[in-house]
């Protein structure tokens, strides 16, 4: 907004800027009778220069105007839909694990080869060679023989290699690049015999290229290890499959449905999972800041309007609330409120979040209730007669709405996330449901290996917590009577 | 401070200056522990990272060396029967401050731990003890205890019952020995200077909530096989992160890698190892009236659908994860060699048709349906990711609605002894190296049994494992009793717990314990 | 006004003691055993613990034994950690929290205030905007994030310098107060940039600023006599009780950059039930809220020349 204009009035003399003081009394003190002459009457009657606008109607006005508002009002109404409408046309179920696709990126859609069911593995036992060595081997060498029992597959990777004597067990590495310098990658197997010689790996394995490597181990382990490398085609197993297409066989395709966000931990639907967070998350985003701001706000003006004995009251209950300890008394609400697992705690959370967050916008409130109850206006409308509600409601409120909507801005994300902290204690969304929140709470440990399970929760908190603010801008450029428009 | 408590202070201040005297850098391990050690007096302590310090600083009648066996500690011989033990004591072995190790220090701290006063938790691992349990429960004086001292360097123990396993106890942090004139009670172990130590290592420093400090004690007796001056603990926290990021950084020497980060240890080519730390998982039914998970034929089709090599490949997501096959977990040694494989177990297998059938049995059983079960677990990101895999699991294969119940820790308790759960995912950590550790978890008598599973034949044979030495008849008998729990489906066993760490290439010798103070640090060289 | 600072104390006592009973009955209404462990206990182990905590008398004796205690400044042994005194706790782990919450706030104003007016001046312009953008990037992700995110930088940084620039974790120079300072101060300072900016642009448009400036005053006698001092007001509200709060919280920045404070206790305290310690933090930080709360209420009385003290307590 550009800086005023000062009215203009009809003076004879311009108003200059202050040359001196000196020199202004010589000036006013050289105007005489003849230097003012009347100014017609026409010009007095010309009537409004713009049709009167009440508030509201100036406020609705201004808010149209501001293209930002308008773009964040669309926003949040898109996210509102994608909620909503999403899951009726994206059929994906938000917690249906998919364990052959475990922290995918996101992806398109691919095929894979259905696996035949695997026999048992039985562990190879050699009679010949005693479990436990009679002596401490010296430096033990390596295995003289790595080999596949059966074609290594994504179900199972089964090898067997020659025992090496004095070994009173084995380890079996594996790593997704050469080992090199004594790494060989994560320890998938211990075998506690001398003589047992066989190892059957299945632990998350993809289709990409590995090196496994087995070294003998006595009192410590060797430094001698045999490596073999293999490249795993991709694959699912039976019982996967038929999860996804109940009645598929070994040897048909599976259709790996396309994942636009990838999939988390137990590899279920990102996006799908989005859908279905953004509900509760936008709710109690929502919900929880407005409610417990309308609170506030009113607890905040009355002390700060009322004054005396009623804000002292009120402002020492509300020291009282911000004293009391957050986690122990939400663990309260929860006992107290909550039903029990199954139940949707959600409404307990919400109770609580109410309960215990008011109080940082009431004290604002008070504050600027304080400053300006001494203002020309407010004893301008005293002495026409209006009621203190009026006043309060009519004059003062409007006037702290910069900081009263600042607050909620700033409440909504804190809302989300102590709502994905409570659903970690038990408190809201009930398992398998997610929100925002927690799925961010899920997507920290593995940031930077698979940043997508944090960034795209993320992403959405910033896009609904920027829009709110931008519309919180626009609602108080439209409805803070300081910014109203002059002209 | 009296003339005893400066020599005191005076050794100590010799003993961490001695090597620096010498010119040279002392060799130094840094460490991380995730938490505040609660409670160094070790007549007192019950967790993980207070057992690891005092294995550190103290030494008893025994310890564990680098394979897991039991070697002399303080005593240099024993002689153990059924009715009661004779230890004899070495010369030789002091305390900080220069005094010999007595065997009078042990009687000492072993009344402690049962006198009533103390109120240790850790008082019933005394319990083989003559009068032990009496004592506790406040109906004898502590100088009643079955243990005495005839002379300096002798220590007489009678037993209440036959100990099987009582030489494993010895190296327990709880029957370490305290001296008497020493023990000022409340301040003993608060700080740094109120800890009379034994052992390899002296605390020289104690900075609550921020860092500890040991330095190699001169006056261990066998300070000689000790080849590190100085373990500093210079970082307290819990995250996995920060220890990671600490270690990248080379500002501590060992890491243990938590699962999400296990990706990252790979790209950064750590070297990693798998330890398998002896615990053991299961689901635990409740057996009480008004439950459903009374019914046979419901837990068996629960456990008929659940495919323990799945869970423990794709959903615990550590490598090395052992398959849960039974109570009693396969490191654990039996008569000669080891309790699994002396006393093997037929494989499970998943069956979804006789599932289904079994299914169908219980819903007759239970009045045509069966209600939405309670699956009560811990607030941990796992746990709530592992119950999501169960509820999925039971739902499309079984039709059964899981509810899942998350509670922090003492909430978590509070339900499980109230029995306020249908199934909770549980777990049990050894106290000592034997399967009776486990195996009297589920007799009608023990508190841990929170599902009040109840079996007079279970009941029956541990109690004959209980009242005997003989191991080949100890052994048998708690087999059979695993045998009935498992036939029962008393418990569906999911896996047995595997840690993955990682230390520095300069650290060599680290050795890690299933029962008794881990890590242990006392045998690493350091090559820098 | 020393009658007013003496009714407010007075009623800050009041405050006090309310908070302190309801935590108390909190405390005990929450199910769980704050003697509980992982692995059951026999009853006549039970029966000691509870008889030396004096868990074993009804819990309204309790409470008198509490208050007593309270008021001769004895808040008792802390369950978890049975050789320390809260006291001590309090004592060795408050000046850590305090001294990271203090500079965190700092920061948090300083920036706050000079971001907000920058805002509000080039209001609509490319640096607003940009401003606009990191603001709301604070507090969309969540602390932790920026916490890990730090440390990770702080890495970095080591590695391509060959040396330790900035600690990773711990504390104890100034170099290691760095980073957890600007991860504390990040979210209040994007909330004090906001709520400064907000205030700012309401004043730019008053009359008295205009009257001022056509006075012919420059810029910045304008800028610091007028618009700052009275935009400021509410971001001094707020100070009040973030004070408190940044001092005893900041769980999230104290477990990763692993700093001996208060705010891990009291999450600790809460998670395992530990009485004494809930009871003595919990007192403890509801004084200094109150206390703060005071002494806010009594600078604005003295910064903005509408209120009257005297006359709003009247």
């Amino acid at each position: 907004m550009s800086v005023q204009q000062p009215v203009a009035i009809h003076p004879a003399q311009p108003v200059r800027s202050a040359p001196g003081a000196a020199e202004r009394t010589r000036a006013l003190a050289a105007l005489t009778r003849g230097d003012f002459e009347p100014v017609p009457r026409e010009s007095l009657e010309r009537g409004p220069s713009r049709p009167s606008l009440s508030y509201w109607q100036d406020a609705w006005i201004r808010l149209r105007k501001n293209k930002q508002a308008l773009v964040s009002l669309g926003i949040i109404i898109a996210l509102v839909l994608f909620t909503l409408l999403g899951p009726l046309l994206w059929r994906e179920d938000p917690s249906a694990p998919s364990l052959s696709r475990i922290s995918r990126g996101p992806s398109l859609v691919s095929d894979v080869p259905v696996l035949p069911e695997l026999a048992p593995f039985t562990e190879e036992t050699r009679a010949d060679v005693p479990p436990l060595p009679q002596a401490d081997g010296a430096t033990l060498a390596a295995p003289s023989k790595l080999e596949w029992l059966e074609p290594p597959s994504v179900q199972a990777v089964r090898m067997r290699w020659d025992p090496v004597p004095g070994a009173a067990g084995y380890l079996i590495y594996r790593s997704q690049d050469p080992p090199a310098g004594g790494y060989f990658g994560l320890p998938v197997g211990t075998i506690e015999a001398g003589n047992v010689v066989s190892f059957e790996d299945s632990f998350n394995l993809e289709d990409r290229k590995y090196y496994y490597s087995v070294v003998a181990r006595n009192v410590s382990e060797s430094k001698q290890s045999i490596t073999r490398e293999v490249v795993l085609s991709p694959g699912i197993s039976l019982g996967d499959a038929q999860a996804i297409r109940p009645g598929a066989q070994p040897g048909e395709m599976v259709h790996f449905a396309v994942r636009p966000f990838g999939t988390d931990a137990l590899g279920r639907d990102l996006l799908a999972r989005l859908m279905a967070g953004g509900r509760v998350s936008l709710f109690i985003g929502f919900f929880a800041p407005l409610v417990a701001l309308s609170i506030g706000v009113l607890i905040g003006g009355i002390a700060g309007f009322a004054g005396g004995k009623i804000d002292q009251w009120l402002m020492r209950i509300t020291d009282f609330v911000l004293a009391l300890p957050f986690l122990l008394f939400m663990i309260l609400f929860k006992v107290m409120l909550g039903g029990g697992p199954g139940q949707s705690g959600i409404s307990a959370m919400l109770v609580a979040l109410i309960a215990l967050s008011w109080t940082g916008v009431a004290r604002l409130t008070r504050g600027q209730v304080l400053s300006l109850r001494e203002s020309e206006f407010v004893q301008a409308a005293r002495l026409l007669g209006a009621r203190p509600l009026y006043i309060l409601l009519r004059h003062l409120l409007p006037n702290t709405l910069g900081v009263i909507l600042v607050s909620f801005t700033f409440a909504i994300p804190g809302a989300i996330f102590t709502e994905a902290f409570l659903s970690f204690i038990g408190m809201g969304v009930e398992p398998p449901a997610a929100s925002w929140g927690s799925m961010c709470n899920d997507g920290i440990g593995t940031f930077l290996t698979h940043p997508h399970e944090l960034i795209f929760p993320a992403v959405f908190i910033s896009v609904a917590v920027l829009a709110f603010n931008l519309l919180g801008d626009g609602l108080r450029d439209a409805l803070d009577p300081k910014m109203r428009s002059v002209e | 401070m009296t003339p005893r408590r400066l020599l005191a202070l005076l050794a100590l201040c010799f003993a961490g200056l001695a090597p620096l005297s010498a010119g040279a850098e002392p060799r130094t391990l840094k460490l991380l522990i995730s938490s505040e050690p609660p409670q160094m007096n070790s007549a007192k302590a019950t967790d993980q990272i207070s057992g690891m310090l005092l294995g550190h600083l103290m030494e008893g009648l025994t310890r564990y060396g680098q394979n897991g066996e039991l070697i002399a500690g303080i005593a240099e011989s024993w002689h153990i029967d059924d009715q009661r033990a004779s230890f004899q004591l070495r010369r030789g072995a002091l305390w900080s401050d220069g005094k010999p190790v007595r065997a009078q220090d042990f009687v000492f701290g072993w009344r402690t731990v049962v006198d009533p006063k103390t109120a240790s938790e850790y008082a019933f691992i005394l319990y083989p003890l003559k009068n032990a349990e009496a004592i506790n429960g406040g109906k004898l004086p502590p100088s009643a205890l079955g243990v005495s001292a005839p002379d300096d360097h002798t220590l007489e123990i009678v037993f209440e019952n036959p100990c099987g396993y009582f030489l494993g106890l010895t190296a327990f942090p709880t029957y370490l020995p305290l001296r008497e004139d020493f023990y000022k009670s409340e301040r003993y172990g608060a700080d740094a200077s109120d800890l009379l130590t034994n052992g390899p290592f002296n605390l020289t420093r104690w900075v609550h909530g921020a860092s500890l400090t040991l330095d190699k004690n001169p006056q261990y007796w066998n300070a000689d096989r000790i080849h590190v001056d100085r373990i500093e603990i210079p970082y307290i926290t819990s995250d996995p992160n920060t220890a990671y990021n600490l270690f990248l950084d080379k500002k501590v020497d060992t890491l243990g890698i938590s699962k999400e980060n296990l990706d990252r240890a790979q790209a950064d080519r750590l070297k990693m190892k798998a330890f398998a730390d002896g615990s053991v998982w299961y689901m635990e039914f409740n057996f009480r009236q008004e439950r459903v998970t009374r019914n046979y034929h419901l837990r068996k089709a629960l456990q008929l659908v659940f495919d323990a090599k799945e869970y423990v490949s794709r959903v615990v997501g550590i490598p090395g994860t052992k398959v849960g096959v039974s109570l009693i977990p396969a490191w654990v040694p039996g008569v000669n060699g080891r309790f699994r494989v002396e006393f093997p177990l037929a494989p499970r297998k998943t069956d979804f048709a006789e599932a289904k059938r079994h299914l169908e049995l219980a819903r007759q059983e239970l009045g045509g349906t069966i209600p939405p079960l309670v699956w009560l677990t811990d607030d941990g990101p796992a746990a709530g990711r592992q119950a999501e895999y169960f509820q999925y699991l039971f739902l499309t294969r079984l039709g059964i609605e899981l509810r899942i119940d998350r509670q922090i820790f003492k909430q978590r308790l509070a339900k499980m002894t109230a029995g306020d759960f249908d199934i909770v995912s549980a777990g049990w950590g050894p106290d000592f190296a034997d399967p009776m550790t486990y195996a009297d978890l589920f007799t009608t008598w023990n508190d841990n049994n929170r599902g009040k599973y109840k079996s007079e034949k279970y009941d029956e044979l541990i109690r004959k494992a209980q009242s005997t030495s003989d191991a080949p008849t100890r052994m048998s008998s708690m087999a059979a009793a695993e045998q009935v729990l498992l036939e029962d489906v008393g418990i569906v066993p999911m896996n047995e717990r595997v840690i993955i760490y990682a230390h520095q290439p300069r650290v060599s010798g680290i050795v890690r314990h299933v029962v008794g103070p881990d890590p242990d640090y006392t045998w690493i060289t350091l090559s820098d | 006004m020393l009658r007013y600072t003496l009714k407010r104390l007075g009623a800050g006592l009041l405050t006090v003691y309310f908070i302190a009973t309801a935590t108390f009955l909190a405390m005990h209404f929450v199910p769980g055993d704050p003697i509980a462990g992982n692995k059951a206990m026999r009853p006549e182990i039970r029966q000691n613990l509870e008889r030396k905590y004096g868990l074993d008398k009804p819990v309204s004796v309790q409470y008198v034994v509490f208050l007593r205690n309270m008021l001769h400044g004895d808040f008792g042994i802390s369950f978890t950690q049975p050789n320390r005194l809260v006291n001590d706790i309090i004592k060795d782990h408050f000046p850590v929290s305090a001294l990271l919450g203090v500079l965190a706030l700092s920061v948090a104003s300083i920036g706050g205030v000079l971001f907000g007016s920058l805002t509000a001046v080039v209001r609509g312009k490319l640096t607003d905007r940009t401003v606009m953008f990191f603001v709301i990037l604070a507090v969309s992700v969540p602390s932790f994030v920026f916490a890990a995110l730090a440390q990770q930088l702080a890495i970095l940084a080591n590695a391509g310098a060959g040396t330790t620039l900035l600690p990773v974790a711990g504390w104890g120079s100034l170099r290691h107060m760095l980073m957890p300072t600007l991860v504390l101060g990040l979210g209040t300072m994007a909330f004090l940039t906001r709520l400064m900016r907000s205030s700012m642009l309401e004043i730019v448009n008053q009359d008295y600023i205009r009257t001022a400036k056509a006075k012919g005053l420059p810029t910045h006698r304008v800028f610091f006599s007028h618009q700052l001092r009275n935009a400021i007001l509410p971001v001094i509200t707020v100070l009040g009780p973030s004070i408190a709060a940044i001092t005893t919280g900041g769980f999230v920045v104290e477990t990763v950059f692993s700093i001996p404070g208060l705010g891990r206790y009291f999450v600790q305290a809460v998670q395992q039930l530990d009485y004494t310690v809930i009871m003595g933090l919990t007192v403890f930080y509801g004084a200094f809220l109150v206390f703060m709360v005071i002494l806010v209420d009594i600078i604005y009385g003295f910064i903005d020349p509408r209120i009257s003290l005297a006359k709003a307590a009247s």
